[in-house]
């Protein structure tokens, strides 16, 4: 028999071209692999990084002072009022507490070497405690008071020698004895997350740049939501397709793209310039940044409205909706967490952002937290930028934590995103 | 129903706010202008709103270039108190204020700073002269007898045998800073006049002097690193054989990473910048809108806050945080003439 029915050699001529396919897939998987690791090894150094030096914002070194709070020593003479007391000079009294714990120290600049020891607002610590505790007034108390950065930097270091070239060795001296008392210690920085800017870092905090970014923030959401949802109904649902609105959708895609800057010109141009809307008030701010943020909603929106099926549209239609209650009624309320989705990603790439910012001079030194829209303000990453920026060492820290602090509401916009789109959007 | 409602919101807000701002009286003080200022500007600002029941002033770093266009784009809360400036005001810049209806301005000089050339501790200590910096970073070399070459010195032995075999790589401001004027002003141009021609080119073309003079190199020995000093002097720390140029109080935050090269045998030390001895330092000033004192609440008070000993004088807090103070002398000189508001006279 001639029986052949395989030619014998087929399998083993096939085995070099399938282990050829296999070695291929292989590659190309190892390949996306290490892409992924890649980038993840990227994501992971940054905010390492950032958590490194950032956690140095959170905590702060803090002394332990002994205060007389004597009448004398407040300079208030008997039956003084509560007026009085916010009088008294409470720097002649943080100095003469401070000295009085180094009695041997004396020399007008070793005096002002020891002052260094404590933070610019330690005064300023002390009015608060003696305001709210009047009761006090007339006794020997030790207070924990905030250090001046370059002690805290100092501390906080490992009190390295070559860490504080801001101190000199008699405070480092001065540094260890403290030390061995038990009169140091790093405590959290609640300071961080309730002060405004300021240029002592040990008194910097990010709440007058988180409360400009809530401002601008909450009127880039009214104007560009309200704005982008109605102009992606419009154009999806009623506008005729023709040659304009084609043109229009080519803008708006075109828009999406163009550098953030342009909008903060324009925002200069227009708001400022024409409507005479303050400078550097978040009101501003978040007109720019709904203006930046809109492209971004209306695509996501139509896209969203393009997924909801048309056989729904057609059967609100079919049994006697009129058109505006089809939209209304069935295709919107099903097409909601697209557009929400998209918003809250419009919304976080406009947290972000600082150059817009700039042209309408929210990029500023702001002290006082804004209590209106009206109001100057600066935003968290004006406030990253500004402390990067800044001479002194200890911003370094500061400018990671506000980094954090940003990143923190980041990935919670981006949380909601996710979440709302898994338990809201339905699939067909 | 909710979607109307905030449309309503917002078209209410827009209207509203568009309406009463122009009404609105400012209360705080507006500054704006050079980032060389900034830092000091901001220190008083701060401890002016903490110690008066004024509001705490709002400064803006827009570089000294930017500052004087908003600050002479009109008369009027709309308009900045204040301009930080780096560099004395430009015949210019007062003429575009005075067609802009900016005709009192008052000059405040606020003290001095040094620019420093500095490379990373533990590598090897410049001592440079102008001429030095000049050879290494300028567009195009000049000889003895009037004529131009592209500068294509490679490293610092190239330019001075007494240099070593380094390559020349410098870190500094790009064209729109005004360190980066100050630094072609007086270490480039101090160098430049060192050919005997050029000197008297000075004379006879200004425009081509300064073309000479002030035009660095673009073939990659001077690398332009923003504006950020902070990241230069990272820079610097992780290459050890590049040079970087900043300001004074950078140099004095960081002396523990970088050393500042000596300029003419001459170091950079707050004592040298002060008695003037250190060749590449420049006053640093403010403006004032005269006509904005007594409308805007608190602007004098203001001004007179800075001008104080406690602030700008020779033991002022602005000193601890490496600004170079005027004599004594010299800033009683200034205080004097601030306190009357005299305007300047062009």
């Amino acid at each position: 028999m001639t029986d052949q029915a395989y030619p014998p050699n087929l399998v083993t001529d096939a085995v070099p071209g399938v282990r050829k396919r296999h070695g291929k897939e292989i590659r190309f998987r190892l390949l996306g692999l290490s892409a992924i690791l890649a980038s993840l090894g990227f994501l992971v150094f940054f905010v390492a990084s950032i958590v490194i030096t950032g956690y140095g914002a959170f905590v702060k070194t803090v002394v332990l002072v002994d205060v007389d709070l004597s009448q004398e020593a407040l300079g208030l003479e008997a039956g003084y009022t509560s007026t009085d007391l916010e009088d008294v000079s409470y720097r002649t009294v943080v100095r003469g507490a401070i000295r009085g714990m180094f009695a041997d120290v004396s020399g007008r600049s070793a005096r002002r070497e020891l002052t260094g020891l404590l933070g610019a607002g330690a005064e300023f610590e002390l009015k608060d405690i003696v305001l709210k505790n009047p009761e006090l007034v007339g006794s020997q108390q030790s207070f924990w008071m905030t250090a001046s950065d370059d002690f805290d930097l100092f501390n906080k270091g490992g009190a390295k020698e070559e860490t504080a070239t801001q101190l000199t060795p008699q405070q480092k001296d001065w540094y260890r004895g403290l030390l061995r008392d038990g009169r140091v210690k790093t405590a959290f920085n609640a300071d961080f997350l309730t002060a405004s800017d300021s240029r002592d870092p040990e008194l910097a905090g990010v709440w007058g740049a988180i409360k400009g970014s809530f401002f601008a923030l909450g009127i880039c959401l009214l104007l560009s939501f309200t704005v982008g949802v109605l102009a992606a109904i419009y154009l999806e649902e009623f506008a005729p397709k023709n040659r304009w609105t084609s043109f229009l959708e080519v803008n708006i895609n075109n828009l999406a793209a163009v550098p953030s800057i342009t909008y903060g010109l324009l925002g200069l141009a227009i708001f400022l310039g024409i409507f005479g809307l303050p400078r550097s008030a978040s009101l501003v701010g978040g007109m720019v940044l709904a203006l930046m943020t809109l492209p971004t909603i209306i695509i996501s929106s139509r896209v969203a409205l393009q997924a909801v099926p048309p056989s729904i549209r057609e059967a609100a239609l079919g049994i006697g909706a009129s058109h505006i209650q089809a939209v209304f009624h069935h295709v919107v309320p099903l097409a909601l967490p697209g557009m929400l989705t998209g918003t809250i990603i419009g919304m976080a790439r406009a947290l972000g952002e600082t150059a817009p910012l700039l042209m309408i001079g929210m990029v500023a030194f702001i002290a006082d937290a804004p209590s209106s829209v009206l109001d100057p303000a600066s935003a968290l990453p004006v406030q990253v930028y500004l402390w990067a920026d800044s001479p002194e060492r200890a911003f370094a820290e500061k400018t990671a934590g506000a980094i954090l602090v940003l990143l923190a509401f980041l990935v919670l916009m981006n949380l909601a995103a996710v979440i709302l789109r898994k338990r809201f959007e339905k699939r067909w | 129903m909710m979607k109307k409602l905030n449309m309503a919101l917002a078209a209410a807000a827009l209207i509203g706010a568009a309406g009463t701002a122009p009404a609105l009286a400012r209360d705080e003080i507006r500054i704006v202008g050079s980032s060389t200022v900034y830092p000091f500007s901001t220190v008083v600002a701060e401890r002016f709103g903490k110690t008066t029941a004024f509001k705490t002033p709002v400064v803006e770093s827009t570089g000294t270039g930017g500052g004087f266009k908003l600050f002479c784009s009109g008369a009027g809360e709309n308009t900045p108190d204040i301009s930080n400036a780096s560099r004395a005001i430009k015949s210019s810049e007062i003429e575009l204020c005075a067609t802009n209806g900016v005709t009192e301005i008052v000059e405040v000089k606020v003290g001095y700073d040094g620019i420093v050339v500095a490379n990373a501790k533990g590598a090897n200590h410049f001592e440079f002269s102008t001429r030095d910096l000049f050879l290494a970073l300028a567009k195009d070399i000049p000889d003895e007898n009037g004529n131009l070459t592209p500068n294509t010195a490679k490293t610092w032995k190239d330019i001075n045998p007494a240099l070593p075999a380094m390559k020349i790589e410098v870190l500094g401001p790009p064209p729109t800073s005004g360190t980066r004027d100050a630094f072609a002003e007086l270490a480039m141009e101090s160098g430049c006049k060192s050919f005997a021609w050029i000197k008297d080119l000075k004379k006879s073309d200004k425009s081509k002097y300064k073309a000479i003079c002030h035009s660095i190199r673009e073939d990659g020995a001077y690398i332009e690193a923003g504006e950020n000093d902070n990241l230069i002097v990272q820079k610097l720390v992780a290459n050890e054989n590049a040079l970087g140029i900043f300001g004074f109080s950078f140099l004095d935050q960081n002396s523990d990473k970088v050393q500042a090269s000596t300029i003419n045998g001459t170091e950079a030390t707050f004592d040298n910048i002060a008695d003037g001895s250190y060749a590449v330092s420049r006053p640093l000033f403010f403006y004032v809108k005269k006509a904005h004192v007594g409308v805007i609440s608190g602007l004098e008070e203001f001004v007179l806050a800075f001008i104080a000993d406690e602030a700008t004088g020779e033991d002022g807090y602005l000193a601890d945080r490496g600004l170079i103070p005027m004599s004594a002398d010299e800033h009683a000189a200034q205080a004097a003439k601030v306190r009357n508001f005299e305007p300047l006279t062009h």
